[in-house]
């Protein structure tokens, strides 16, 4: 159909249409504030989870589809609420702030109950109820399934859980893991003591490993589904759905789908609000109470513990760079020097390090060195932090040297070898020595670049001072100051590196 | 007159060019022999090959009747034997004058430290320099650099010094100083190969001169014979 060249009608109709998608996205802040009324004018109800976290709470298909309990739980709570589900993907230690900064409507995602999130967001009634399960290596005598005995011992679990915070009240010395398989492969490698975690977990992940074995369960705890304070009335929404899917057995449905359900599910029909007194519940139910009760509360205002904690992390920040620095410079030089005057076939050799260490991220190669090597070389999560950010630099070395030997005129080699030096020799003597005055420049601000690059290897669980922020900024409920602190601590370090790369250059 | 260093049949090839084409000469103790010629007529590339600095296509380069390569293989320590002075001296940059003249001695020819430092003064001092012992080569003026270039050379006591453009970084003011400095140390018994295209100080310093042309060594004789007027 052609259209009129001038058709005042439809631009009348298009300039209201605008008005009232105008008044509408205006209008969205306002109606943020109203869960519920969000949710039902959007027609989606947004959940914020961790694909990484797997099965069997919410994982990805290889053809992109989602499985898992959360899954079914999350279609099922939308069909009642009468709209329809949307995943939202989100790391999962960072879940609680990005409801709060509203990436999503609420958080579904083994997100357990616990008296410091109470005050901070809105659960609605648990849908699940797990247990912490201790895991050891077969045949463990030092230590049993109690809270107790594990002062002081290496254990593994993940950042921001239950678990994590019931250990640190134990006195445990706590490490820190971003999956559910990893804290397994080692204990099995014999790095860490114990693991704990959500029973749930423990039947996937610590039974594929024949040398472990379950030590028992050391308390009770629950999964709700967690909404901004301000949401009250999502939650209510959301509790009713809950208590039908409870009472019609659909629930259990779906726990056993996933072949989870147990006997303790059924104690999710009594459990319901306040959420504090149900904690009190918890406690006088779990197998732990007693412990759990005596542990000292946890620190939650910023004091001078901290600080001291955050200049540990620094330390940590400091150490690792430098020993991963004292490995990249000469083997960057090795290479450099393989490359440019080594025989053809050792510096092709050169030449594939520095690419496929320069063409891979070196969050991979960290992972692929800690626990893909793991059967084959068991190193500590502080040596592989050192050796892979090492090797990975020793690349980026590799062509600053480069650059520093091409930088010495060819003149100064044909001198030394005209006064009968071998070339060995004259690169030693006479080569070197120039090139590196001048790469040393470039080496410093690569230096203050791995100062900040050293923060990847929390992933291997090393806790350095990036990981040490987070981990604060969790337990004060606040990134804002920590982060300011970590900030100022690694400019504190890496500013008379930046005055020194630049005195160098001057030179 | 015993035959230090004798060049016989040197060809050296450049992509399709010959640059060096069948040139032989032999200079004896003592003999300060120029070598003249147009720059590009290959007398560079000639001492560097003398020096084994390049390899040659044929012929073969002997110093005291010993061959500099044999089956392929540099001789190194008949390479010892022959000095060579470049038109840049090529001074190390990150060490001082009197450490340019140490360093061969102890970390090639394996001397005591303290024995090559106390020789290595005493040829600064012989060459006039010993004042700039402690300066960076950078600091140095191009007459002073190539005293310390000399003296580097010669801090290896080789029998054949061979010298590329010496009066090239000079003022002509100070070319009798060099030719009266390059006279001494034949004085001393070394062979001296001087590739130079400055006619009054190849006259001066010379004994015997060749002049190349096209890689050929053109006619041998006085530098008056060869360069009528020059």
């Amino acid at each position: 159909m052609r259209r009129a060249p001038c058709d005042n009608g439809s631009a009348v109709r298009k300039a209201a249409i605008a008005l009232v998608v105008a008044l509408l996205v205006l209008g969205l802040p306002s109606l943020a504030a109203a869960g519920l009324g969000d949710v039902r004018a959007r027609g989606v109800l947004r959940w914020g989870g961790d694909l990484q976290g797997g099965e069997p709470y919410v994982s990805q298909r290889p053809d992109g589809s989602l499985v898992g309990f959360e899954v079914d739980l999350a279609r099922a709570i939308a069909a009642k609420l009468g709209v329809r589900e949307q995943f939202v993907q989100n790391d999962w230690s960072t879940l609680l702030a990005s409801l709060e900064r509203g990436t999503f409507d609420v958080i579904l995602n083994g997100f357990e109950i616990t008296d410091e999130r109470v005050g901070r967001v809105a659960f609605t009634r648990p849908y699940y109820v797990f247990a912490e399960r201790l895991t050891a290596r077969k045949g463990e005598t030092r230590f049993g399934a109690d809270l107790s005995q594990l002062r002081g011992r290496r254990v593994g679990t993940l950042g921001a859980s239950l678990a994590y915070d019931t250990l640190s009240a134990a006195g445990a010395d706590v490490v820190l893991y971003e999956g559910q398989e990893e804290p397994y492969a080692d204990l099995a490698a014999g790095r860490t003591d114990a693991v704990l975690l959500d029973d749930i977990i423990a039947q996937r992940y610590a039974t594929r490993h024949a040398e472990l074995a379950t030590l028992g369960d050391v308390r009770e705890g629950v999964y709700a589904m967690a909404a901004r304070l301000g949401d009250r009335d999502l939650v209510t929404a959301i509790d009713g759905a809950l208590g039908e899917l409870i009472a019609s057995g659909e629930l259990r449905a779906i726990l056993a789908r996933s072949g989870i359900d147990d006997p303790r599910e059924a104690k999710l029909e009594s459990y319901g609000h306040p959420a504090g007194d149900m904690l009190r519940g918890l406690r006088r139910d779990g197998h732990g109470a007693a412990i759990a009760e005596s542990a000292a509360p946890r620190a939650t205002s910023l004091g001078p513990g901290h600080l001291w904690l955050f200049l540990q992390g620094a330390g940590v920040t400091l150490l690792v760079s430098v020993l991963a620095m004292a490995i990249a410079v000469p083997l960057g030089l090795l290479l450099a020097l393989l490359r440019t005057h080594g025989p053809r076939w050792l510096g092709a050799i050169a030449t594939g390090y520095v690419e496929v260490y320069r063409g891979t991220p070196v969050l991979l190669q960290l992972y692929v060195l800690y626990y893909g090597l793991a059967p084959v070389v068991r190193v500590g999560a502080l040596t592989a932090a050192i050796v892979g950010l090492g090797m990975n630099y020793a690349a980026y070395e590799a062509e600053t040297h480069r650059a520093g030997i091409l930088a010495v005129p060819p003149g100064q080699m044909e001198a030394a070898r005209a006064l009968g030096m071998s070339v060995p020799l004259a690169l030693r003597r006479i080569v070197v020595p120039q090139a590196l005055r001048f790469a040393m420049p470039n080496v410093t601000s690569d230096f203050i670049a791995l100062l900040k690059d050293s923060s990847l290897v929390s992933v291997i669980t090393v806790v350095e001072l990036t990981k040490r922020m987070t981990i604060t900024a969790v337990d004060v409920r606040s990134w804002l100051v920590p982060g300011l602190l970590c900030g100022a601590l690694y400019f504190a370090m890496s500013f008379p590196l930046a005055r020194l790369a630049r005195r160098l250059e001057a030179r | 007159m015993s035959l230090t260093l004798e060049l016989r049949g040197i060809r050296k090839r450049r992509e399709a060019r010959w640059v060096l084409d069948g040139v032989t000469l032999s200079i004896g103790r003592g003999v300060v022999y120029a070598l003249l010629g147009e720059s590009g007529t290959g007398k560079s590339t000639l001492l560097r090959c003398t020096q084994g600095l390049e390899t040659i296509d044929e012929g073969e380069v002997k110093v005291g009747g010993r061959a500099l390569c044999s089956s392929g293989v540099l001789d190194e320590s008949v390479r010892r034997r022959i000095g060579l002075v470049f038109q840049q001296h090529h001074l190390f940059a990150h060490r001082t004058a009197l450490e340019n003249v140490v360093e061969a001695p102890v970390h090639v020819g394996k001397m005591p430290p303290a024995e090559a430092r106390s020789r290595a003064v005493e040829l600064l001092e012989r060459l006039g320099i010993a004042h700039r012992r402690d300066a960076r080569p950078a600091d140095l003026s191009g007459g002073e650099s190539q005293r310390v270039a000399i003296a580097r050379a010669m801090a290896m006591g080789p029998e054949v010094l061979l010298l590329d453009e010496p009066t090239s970084a000079l003022d002509p003011a100070r070319r009798k100083d060099v030719a009266r400095l390059l006279r001494g140390l034949a004085a001393e018994g070394t062979a001296l190969l001087v590739a130079t295209h400055d006619l009054p100080f190849a006259k001066e310093v010379a004994d015997r001169a060749g002049l190349l042309g096209q890689g050929r060594l053109l006619g041998e004789g006085r530098v008056e014979e060869l360069v009528p007027g020059g």
